[in-house]
């Protein structure tokens, strides 16, 4: 009886309960929406958006479809793990997806314009996107913009910037930019191999393994250094933080440049593995971008929870591809992340919820102590000033 | 050059609206990232509504009934963001962000869903409203007169009004300065901010139907509302949440949305060759560089984005 106990009161494991509560929520509302638009296959049209890959038929296909899956799940995982290092800090990088634009931009005109290989691209993205952090943070810094605001704006300038100037490595034929196995054979992540466990599937490169390293890298800093204790400080009290001689202007542009060089990087293991191109004619802003605001939510604010959420939502999303689509829209898991993330803003109800339900049942009242004070990233002051 | 006249009034229109919508609902203190999705669920509203009114209604019906279409649903659809921040003290960044997703979703699903329904065959995401949009037009001279650029002029004027003018509209930025000054004196900090989300709900899902019928007559719902919504946001910004100065900075945005539309028409500015993606561009890039000079002393609302507690003082 003891051992439960502590265990309900432990914080991962709140964060853990919470993000399922918010799961099966959003699961349980998408399935209902399945109902009303056709009752007769609304079950199995659930099961195969949850078991995503596992409804092939073959094995060969399975560990093909899972690779696609892992391949996208690696760019996702750094646009999340972007959102959540800046989140940890204090600032709300909406901004990822411009950072991921202009990691795009400069990775594949890299690629193709200037023959470079894949280590510089990755390099030159990972810059790209750090710069259009850095801008952000600068504003911030020194003049009191709020990064949301100047996230929103830098989103759609980078997104118009990097159509125009990919236009200039399209292929002739379509919107697209050129395919990097006929343009630049040597700007492709290799597979070292990885490819003959996912039957063969070229989309599955280093790059997922990178990512995993980076969510790792991403939790030592943050939780074992003496650098991100300073920045976790600045971002709970940048005043406090200044009293204490940490230099807060720098640490904020610093993080927000991070935050973007992880976007970029993103971007650079979805469009260096061959899997897509950019569209050049594209009038909305990505939405890998912030599809990683719901792997950050949903992954409970820590990096190695993301890399699980991050998976998550890629396997839905994919999953939506396969149902039946002259019965149903494969929109249908957009909608059903889209009911997740918007639960995620509840998880601090959720926890209020749990911690007032273990302080009645222990004292016959609510427990005060236990209340969760709101995250480090609980903003003191106003909007966008 | 009258065609330029006709896009720079009628998206001004949907600019300023919208724009009109976000700065209730920070006045009373949520900021409302959401304002693209709103918009999203208003458009499908009116499109909806627009395609199944049978052929041979007549137009004042047609009007009203989409009008009133597109309203409900924005400000249902904003109670989502009311219930959540206001209730629940939930992050309104977050909770935007979702709302923007989430109703782009939804309205796809449910086009496709509804387009399925009555042939299986149609799995596009469009809806079609050619002969009912021509209610909404009116043809005075060369140019085309929409009944939507009337209603915001009135709408304009009945914002400001209440703004400024009204016991309801003090309270309301009461709200957004100081709301614990403003319950200290009886206000209902919450039920002021239900009033400001709702509010941003009405404008925001009216300028969603202006939108999607200001130049084309299908909409594709996988588009959302291509960004219209965070460049009202802009317009907000720029217009330094005052109706007035929205107004004018709806008008400026506006004009450059219709030079990117219409400028190869334009012998001067064709000649030029500016991409139209620059035009799109320059509003967003203006309003940072607005953002940059004017943060230090903004006119923003002090307590917008922090959710109301009233146990905390």
């Amino acid at each position: 009886m003891k051992e439960k106990k502590n265990l309900i009161k432990n914080p991962s494991f709140q964060a853990i309960l919470t993000s399922l509560i918010c799961i099966v929520l959003g699961l349980f509302i998408g399935f209902i929406v399945l109902l009303l638009i056709n009752p007769a296959g609304a079950g199995e049209a659930i099961k195969t958006i949850l078991i995503n890959f596992m409804s092939r038929s073959s094995s060969i296909a399975r560990m093909k479809a899972l690779g696609n899956t892992l391949a996208k799940s690696a760019p996702l995982l750094m646009c999340a793990l972007s959102i959540c290092f800046c989140y940890k800090v204090g600032l709300f990088n909406i901004g990822a997806p411009g950072q991921y634009e202009a990691g795009a931009c400069i990775g594949l005109y890299a690629a193709l314009a200037w023959h470079c290989n894949w280590v510089v691209c990755l390099i030159l993205a990972a810059i790209a996107g750090a710069i259009v952090g850095a801008v952000s943070g600068a504003l911030k810094a020194y003049r009191n913009v709020n990064e949301v605001i100047s996230g929103i704006m830098l989103n759609w300038i980078i997104l118009y910037t990097t159509n125009m100037i990919l236009a200039k490595v399209k292929d002739p034929t379509s919107p697209y930019t050129i395919k990097l196995s006929t343009g630049n054979k040597s700007a492709l992540i290799p597979t070292a191999g990885l490819n003959t466990l996912f039957s063969n599937n070229k989309s599955v490169t280093l790059a997922i393994p990178f990512a995993i390293l980076f969510a790792i890298l991403i939790w030592v800093i943050l939780s074992k250094t003496k650098f991100g204790y300073e920045l976790r400080a600045t971002g709970f009290n940048k005043e406090a933080a200044k009293y204490a001689g940490m230099k807060e202007k720098q640490n904020i542009i610093i993080t927000l440049a991070i935050g973007g060089a992880l976007a970029g990087i993103g971007a650079a293991f979805l469009f260096l593995t061959g899997y897509q191109e950019w569209s050049t004619t594209q009038s909305s802003v990505p939405a890998m971008g912030f599809n990683g605001i719901a792997a950050t939510f949903l992954g409970g604010l820590h990096p190695i929870g993301t890399i699980f959420a991050s998976f998550f939502i890629q396997s839905i999303t994919d999953g939506g591809a396969l149902i039946n689509k002259s019965i149903y829209p494969s929109q249908i898991s957009d909608l059903i992340s889209a009911i997740i993330i918007y639960l995620c803003g509840f998880v601090l109800f959720f926890k209020f919820a749990i911690n007032n339900w273990i302080g009645k049942r222990d004292k016959g009242g609510p427990n005060v102590n236990d209340v969760p004070v709101k995250d480090d990233a609980a903003k003191a002051e106003g909007g966008d000033k | 050059m009258i065609l330029l006249l006709q896009y720079t009034i009628i998206y001004a229109s949907v600019l300023c609206l919208v724009a009109l919508g976000g700065c209730f609902s920070e006045h009373s203190g949520v900021i409302n990232l959401g304002l693209e999705g709103i918009m999203v669920m208003g458009a499908l509203g009116g499109a909806v509504t627009m395609f199944l009114l049978p052929a041979g209604t007549a137009k004042i019906v047609i009007i009203l009934a989409t009008t009133l279409a597109a309203i409900i649903i924005g400000m249902l659809f904003s109670c989502l963001l009311a219930v959540a921040s206001i209730n629940f003290k939930a992050d309104q960044t977050l909770i935007g962000t979702a709302m923007n997703l989430l109703a782009t979703a939804a309205a796809t699903v449910f086009v496709r869903a509804m387009n399925t329904a009555i042939n299986p065959d149609n799995v596009s995401s469009a809806i079609q409203y050619i002969q009912p949009k021509k209610a909404f037009l009116k043809n005075i001279g060369k140019f085309e007169f929409n009944w939507f650029m009337l209603m915001a002029v009135v709408l304009l004027v009945v914002a400001w009004f209440l703004l400024y003018k009204t016991k309801f509209g003090l309270r309301l930025m009461a709200c957004g300065e100081n709301p614990q000054a403003a319950d200290s004196v009886g206000i209902n900090v919450y039920k002021m901010r239900w009033a400001g989300v709702l509010i941003s709900g009405f404008l925001g899902g009216l300028g969603g139907i202006v939108y999607i019928t200001a130049g084309v007559s299908e909409w594709k719902f996988e588009m959302g509302v291509a960004g219209f919504g965070f460049l009202a946001l802009a317009v907000m910004i720029f217009g330094q949440w005052k109706p007035t100065n929205i107004a004018l900075a709806a008008l400026l945005f506006g004009l450059f949305r219709a030079l990117s539309n219409v400028y190869t028409g334009i012998p001067f500015l064709a000649a030029m060759n500016i991409p139209s993606t620059v035009y799109n561009m320059l509003p967003y890039i203006i309003s940072l560089i607005v953002l940059a000079f004017t943060s230090k002393n903004s006119r923003a609302p002090k307590a917008e984005g922090i959710p109301y507690d009233k146990g905390m003082r």
